[in-house]
């Protein structure tokens, strides 16, 4: 049974290289290039992990991690946060909110990669 | 002043108690022509009752005996003003 | 059977022992050893109660009404049992605020009025003048009835000439007597040691005299009660009188009278004037009233105990005759021949008649001289009162004056109205009187609310109903006041009728009045208290009374003494009414008191002030003493030498108050300031912070895909080559994003910073557009969006730096094609020369931008739209940028949109002059000197938006 993954980024780019390495790892990915959609799909595909960016249109990310950790159902979903905002003020917010993980860009591929297989079980 | 105050109690009480002695229930009790000891009974009840009054209030102001301590209007002739206080 | 001389010899001799006994105790006294500071003496004193009405009248009233003789003396007693917290409390107030007289005390209470005082005296006289009459009366029948040893004689002086009435030498030879007895000094507290030792002897003659003929008529005359009432119930109608209605009268209307007698004894007991005289005045010690509680009433049980005896043995004795009754005590004892004892009586009645005249003729004239006269002398001007060195003449002529006046009064009244009623009725009506003064005081000791307006109208409602219901029966009665009135009412109006007002009948005369009088007095006095407010001196004078027992140790009174007064003044004050020595004593005293080596150290302050005036009010009464001492104190007058250092300091004081005024707004003006940069410094930094964080959120971007793919690529060979290129080509995409972004911002913070290397030269519009459309072709084509361009043939050349006009244009275009319609883009740019200026149009047909956002496009980072929640579709630098650099050029870049409708980019730039054409690169500096206008370097542009 793969495990699932939703990229939620508005940067196109950085979702097909999110989604390559994703995917080479084995995981089922899906995407989505905002806020809303992010939604819906957590709603139906129902990831196990979802990699945020925080800078999105429609929803934010921190937002939509509030929404996950406030809804029974998506409860057991881990959050990894994505952002480039860089302030230490940042990371805070989002483990505040429930995130369990947060990455500043640029990202070591390795590094995200280890945390997300960590975070799944399947170090 | 505690024992101003009982007193003062005693004595309201002994007034409305003599206002009761005076008053008209009592007095018909005794209101009747005859002739107690050679006096009329009401006469009698009436100066008996008013010596039971006085002989109380007699009582209530020396059992509770100490002078106040307060004002004394110049002894001795008012010639000199009450000492200091 | 009594010779005239006897009589009169022996009544002068007892008169002139009395008078040595005053003499006596005053001596005592000045020394300094007190005769009467004993409660027996204090007790005995009060029994001055007991006048010609008890020796005489009680007899008369038991043969009328039987046990209707007990109420004046029950009810004392009664309300002795309520001394300790009524009378306690009156003589404290009294000795803290130096009241020496009854009209003293409630206009005390009242706020010093004068006008009070003034009524209660004119109440107090013609109240009492009934019972000073009664007393007239009592001792002229006695008189004649002794020396003509006529027992039948009924009433005495009526009809008969004046120089021949008894009553008249009575009247004049007790008026001599009085103001022998009560005016050879005048004494701050009113107090007169001499007649209280007299009273107190009279009261034990009264009471030996009347046992004695009690005695004589029960044993002597009779073989004890037993026989006295046994015989006495023989007699038709007797019997009755053993009960309470039994004489047919209504039992109600009876016991009406006995109630209302009661009611009015009880208050006479306080508020009769020589009853305040000497239970209040007098007293020596607060104690001795503990004393007086039970040893007062039991004094008027034994003097009452044979008054049943004699009443109805007279009655036995004297049966078929028409002998007064009143006078049994004397013609009985003279009816057996016992002429010594029939003396004694008689000088018993009269130790009772003279010692209820002087207390109360002594009293009545202080009141009439502190209250009633001395105010309105004061007040009258032409008289300069205030001046006069010496008013003690004045003071004491006024009071013999009055104690004649009221006696002369006294007898007219006898002669008026005397024989019409008996002698307790007579006293009745005075009790009535005074009864007038109790809303007033009792309302005043223990209800702060009791306001003065409240007091003077009870007063004069009471009073009025008195007159009518009670005076003016008695003359009508003796034929000096119309029948008529009485009979059919004034005027005919039955409701008014003065013996049953509005018709209230079924009561006796007595009953009547009492029940209107107070009434009216309780009426008003409660009505008008409640509707007015006091004056502050009136709030402080209540509170003080009600609240004596609180503040009995500091007696202070109020403090209203402001002003400047000193010492010697207020010593030529004191000495003008207390005599010279009398005024050191006290200023002596006073020295001592606060612990000073002599008078001469006092300071005159507020507190001399009031001590001054409690010392005066002891002399002259409350009111009056209240406007000397303020006729004194006054407001010295400032020279002009202290009025113009008053004025130094005011207007320094001014001086430095405007500097500080002033100081003080500098301050919060600066501090204004302050904050507003503050403010100003933290938006800017707020803006750093965000245009920082805006800068590295869009670094670091691109640098994420590139790192990632870069990664990718270095992890992966085994990727396919395709893949490998399209991957290759991110990273580069992004590369040159990166680039772009990182020279924009450098760009624009150069720009902002003014350190851009401007270089202006001629430049050729049209040619700047070209070369823009040229290269964002690429744009347009990726897009499919057309691409408009409307370039004139001809246009004039401008002064600018053309790669960053270029930068705009490209700018602009770029931006076109990224917001125009999708799909079906069009995109169109125009170039125009107009007066003075060229100007470049760029339209899109996108979605255009609202109008709340066409300003904000062109801040740094910002799009249409919220960052957050739209995609940025540049670096949001662009437009910033461009306007930077247009307006560096001296002209203007806007936007002109509607959303749904595109949107218009627009800019102008003002036309070089012909004169400077001439090619080449001209440094700015060069530019700025030819006058091209905005040409400064770091010109941020001007216009306003």
């Amino acid at each position: 049974m793969k495990k699932r993954i939703l990229i939620a980024d508005d940067e196109p780019n950085i979702v097909m290289s999110l989604q390559f390495l994703m995917e080479f790892e084995g995981y089922e990915v899906r995407t989505a290039a905002d806020g809303e959609t992010a939604l819906q799909i957590l709603g139906d595909f129902r990831p196990d992990l979802v990699l945020l960016d925080v800078m999105m249109p429609k929803r934010n990310g921190y937002e939509i991690c509030q929404v996950v950790r406030e809804t029974p159902a998506l409860a057991g979903i881990k959050v990894v946060m994505l952002t480039a905002k860089g302030r230490d003020i940042d990371a805070e917010k989002g483990l505040a909110l429930g995130a369990d993980s947060y990455v500043t860009k640029p990202f070591a591929t390795k590094e995200l990669v280890a945390t997300v297989k960590a975070l799944l079980g399947d170090a | 002043m505690k024992r101003t105050h009982v007193r003062n109690e005693r004595l309201v009480a002994l007034a409305l108690f003599g206002l009761l002695l005076f008053n008209y229930p009592l007095l018909q009790m005794f209101n009747a022509p005859t002739l107690v000891l050679g006096i009329p009974k009401l006469y009698l009840y009436l100066f008996v009752a008013w010596a039971v009054v006085i002989s109380g209030a007699a009582l209530i102001l020396q059992v509770s005996g100490a002078d106040d301590g307060t004002l004394r209007g110049g002894q001795g002739g008012a010639r000199r003003p009450p000492p200091p206080r | 059977m009594l010779r005239d001389w006897v009589v009169i010899s022996v009544a002068c001799a007892y008169l002139g022992l009395l008078f040595a006994i005053a003499y006596y105790a005053d001596r005592r006294a000045d020394r300094g050893r007190s005769l009467i500071a004993n409660p027996y003496i204090y007790s005995l004193s009060l029994a001055v109660y007991a006048t010609a009405w008890t020796f005489y009248g009680s007899v008369g009233r038991a043969v009328s009404t039987g046990i209707g003789f007990l109420p004046i003396y029950i009810g004392p007693t009664i309300m002795c049992l309520l001394w300790w917290i009524l009378l306690r409390k009156i003589i404290l107030i009294s000795k803290v605020h130096r009241i020496t007289s009854l009209a003293d005390f409630i206009a005390s209470r009242y706020g010093k009025s004068a006008l009070v005082a003034g009524l209660v005296t004119v109440i107090a006289v013609i109240g009492i003048l009934p019972y000073i009459s009664l007393q007239l009366k009592a001792i002229s029948t006695a008189f004649t009835i002794v020396h003509s040893h006529d027992v039948e004689v009924v009433g005495a002086g009526h009809g008969g000439p004046f120089l021949s009435d008894t009553a008249l030498y009575a009247a004049l030879i007790l008026a001599a007597f009085t103001i022998m007895f009560g005016t050879r000094h005048l004494d701050a507290s009113e107090r007169h040691e001499g007649m209280v030792a007299a009273i107190a002897f009279e009261s034990l003659v009264k009471l030996v005299a009347f046992l004695a003929v009690g005695g004589f008529v029960t044993w002597g005359m009779f073989d004890g009660f037993r026989d006295v009432f046994t015989r006495a119930r023989e007699l038709p109608g007797v019997q009755a009188l053993f009960v309470i209605g039994g004489t047919g009268d209504g039992q109600t209307g009876v016991l009406a009278s006995l109630y209302s007698a009661t009611f009015f004894a009880m208050l006479a007991i306080m508020f009769l004037p020589r009853q305040c005289q000497v239970a209040v005045v007098e007293n020596v010690d607060v104690n001795h009233v503990k004393t007086a509680i039970w040893l007062f009433p039991l004094y008027m049980l034994v003097i009452n105990l044979f008054v049943p005896a004699i009443a109805f043995g007279g009655m036995v004795h004297f049966a078929g005759t028409p002998v007064d009754p009143d006078t049994y005590v004397l013609t009985l004892p003279l009816s057996r021949g016992q002429n010594g004892l029939g003396l004694l009586v008689f000088i018993g009645g009269l130790s009772a008649a003279t010692g209820m005249v002087i207390v109360e003729t002594i009293a009545l004239s202080t009141m009439v001289c502190n209250d009633l006269a001395m105010p309105l002398l004061l007040r009258w001007p032409a008289l300069r009162l205030n001046e006069r060195k010496n008013l003690t003449g004045l003071l004491l002529g006024i009071r013999r004056g009055a104690i004649l006046v009221m006696l002369l009064l006294g007898y007219l009244y006898f002669r008026i109205a005397g024989e019409a009623y008996a002698l307790v009725s007579i006293g009745l009506i005075s009790f009535a009187a005074v009864a007038q003064f109790a809303p007033a005081c009792l309302g005043g000791l223990f209800w702060k609310g009791g306001t003065r307006a409240g007091a003077l109208a009870g007063l004069s409602a009471g009073f009025l109903v008195w007159l009518y219901t009670l005076l003016v029966p008695a003359f009508a009665k003796s034929g000096w006041v119309p029948m008529s009135i009485v009979e059919a009412g004034p005027f005919g109006i039955e409701a008014l009728r003065p013996l049953q007002l509005f018709g209230l009948t079924g009561l006796d005369q007595i009953t009547h009045g009492m029940i209107w009088s107070m009434l009216a007095n309780v009426g008003a006095y409660v009505a008008f208290s409640l509707s007015t407010t006091q004056s502050a001196v009136e709030h402080s004078q209540a509170t003080l009374f009600v609240d004596v027992f609180k503040h009995s140790a500091a007696g202070t009174g109020s403090l209203f003494w402001r002003g400047g007064v000193s010492v010697q003044e207020l010593r030529a004050l004191l000495s003008r009414f207390l005599g010279a020595d009398k005024a050191d004593d006290v200023l002596e005293g006073y020295a001592r008191d606060r612990r000073l080596r002599s008078a001469w150290e006092v300071e005159a302050d507020a507190n001399l002030i009031q001590f001054a005036e409690t010392k005066l009010a002891g002399a002259i009464g409350g009111a009056s003493a209240h406007a000397m001492v303020a006729s004194v104190v006054k407001e010295a007058p400032l020279t002009m030498d202290e009025v113009m250092s008053i004025l130094d300091e005011a207007s320094q004081i001014m001086k430095y108050s405007r500097e500080l005024e002033k100081t003080s707004r500098e301050l919060t003006s600066a501090y204004a300031d302050l904050s507003s940069a503050n403010e100003q410094l933290k938006e800017l930094d707020r803006m750093k912070d965000d245009f920082v964080s805006h800068v590295s959120h869009e670094l670091r971007t691109p640098l994420t895909s590139i790192r990632s793919f870069s990664e990718i690529l270095h992890d992966h060979p085994q990727l396919d080559a395709a893949t490998r290129t399209k991957y290759l080509s991110v990273v580069i995409q992004e590369a040159e994003r990166l680039t772009r972004l990182i020279n924009q911002v450098l760009d624009l913070s150069k720009i902002e910073a003014g350190r851009v290397d401007w270089r202006i030269a001629v430049v050729s519009p049209r040619e700047v557009v070209e070369h823009a459309v040229a290269a964002t072709s690429q744009l347009f084509a990726e897009k499919a969006a057309t691409l408009e361009v409307d370039v004139p043939e001809e246009v004039p050349p401008i002064l600018a730096d053309r790669d960053r006009l270029v930068q705009v244009v490209i700018n602009l275009l770029s931006n076109a094609a990224k917001f125009c319609a999708d799909p079906g883009g069009r995109v169109s740019i125009s170039l125009r020369a107009e007066p003075g200026v060229v100007r470049v149009d760029v339209r899109d047909n996108g979605m255009g931008i609202a109008a709340k956002d066409q300003e904000l496009i062109f801040e740094k980072f910002r799009q249409g739209g919220d960052t957050l929640t739209t995609k940025p579709r540049g670096t949001g630098l662009g437009l910033p940028i461009s306007r930077e650099i247009i307006q560096h050029f001296g002209g203007r870049l806007w936007v002109e949109s509607e959303p749904g409708r595109g949107a218009t980019f627009s800019f102008v730039i003002p036309l070089r002059r012909q004169a400077e054409v001439g090619g080449g690169d001209v440094p700015d500096d060069r530019a700025a000197a030819l006058g091209a206008p905005g040409t400064e370097a770091g010109a941020t542009g001007t216009e306003p938006r």
